[in-house]
């Protein structure tokens, strides 16, 4: 296999750009796609040490990370949902009272 | 192995630019379907690293499933544009100062470590990263944790629903 550090680089750069995006985007879908994109590069490092070592438990602990973040996309979307109902924007500026 | 590096670099080349993509695309759909690439790309990587139950469940769960429901909401909200914004004026320069930082200790961290890990070796069992494999994982080791996330996913179910419910009886329920 390749070297170790160019997947731990590759997913140090996608987690940044996630990073970024988390904090320039106003826009609360494209938000939680950046969050995503961060677990997503998490997932690349576990796989990338699963091979490494040869053991199966980075590999399956990638399927938890996977069920987490589908509940976590399940529950969020519900919510921007539910404020854009109430707000009629999902910019995370204008959202800035707890009092719906 | 001179084949794997020009796959590797390829297949980056293409997440990394998908990712900054999703970044500055204006458009919600747009940024949702630069995401999909993203991780159809690292579905690939995961091939690459012997992970082929985990590449399938990359493509099914996240590229299908997940990114459906991004679509799906941005549609039914009407959300793609948002439109000028940027209440917070230096939120966006120190944003980029921070991520900066981040990228040079990471690179740093790399760079000076660069060669200290011993490669990983080139043998791998046939059976590894296996279907057969992860279920046996799955179901021996990881009983306790699997079980945990069904709970989990009944949670989100219920929230979800609750959370979207549109309320009718509030009046009855008063009375």
């Amino acid at each position: 296999m390749l070297p170790v550090y160019y997947y731990v680089g590759l997913s140090a750069v996608l987690f940044i750009i996630g990073a970024l995006g988390v904090l320039i985007r106003r826009n609360a879908i494209v938000i939680f796609m950046s969050v995503e994109l961060m677990l997503n590069a998490a997932n690349l490092v576990f796989v990338a040490y699963a091979r490494y070592y040869q053991a199966m438990d980075g590999q399956i602990f990638v399927f938890f990370v996977m069920t987490v973040a589908a509940a976590e996309v399940a529950v969020g979307l519900a919510l921007i949902v539910a404020i854009f109902k109430a707000k009629n924007s999902i910019n995370v500026d204008q959202i800035s009272t707890l009092k719906g | 192995m001179t084949t794997q590096y020009i796959l590797f670099f390829s297949l980056a080349l293409i997440s990394v630019v998908s990712a900054l993509g999703m970044l500055f695309s204006r458009n919600a759909v747009y940024a949702a379907l630069y995401l999909v690439m993203n991780f159809a790309s690292v579905a690939v990587f995961f091939l690459l690293l012997n992970a082929p139950f985990i590449a399938i469940a990359q493509v099914s769960v996240y590229a299908g499933a997940i990114m459906v429901l991004f679509l799906f909401v941005i549609m039914l909200l009407g959300a793609e544009q948002t439109g000028p914004q940027q209440a917070i004026v230096w939120q966006r320069p120190v944003a980029v100062i921070l991520g900066l930082i981040l990228a040079a200790e990471v690179g740093y961290i790399l760079l000076s470590q660069f060669g200290f890990i011993p490669p990983g070796s080139a043998e791998i069992a046939d059976s590894f990263g296996s279907p057969a494999t992860v279920g046996v994982d799955l179901f021996t080791s990881y009983l306790l944790p699997f079980e945990i996330t069904s709970v989990l996913l009944l949670v989100a179910i219920v929230g979800a629903i609750v959370l979207t419910k549109v309320e009718r009886n509030t009046d009855q329920e008063r009375k």
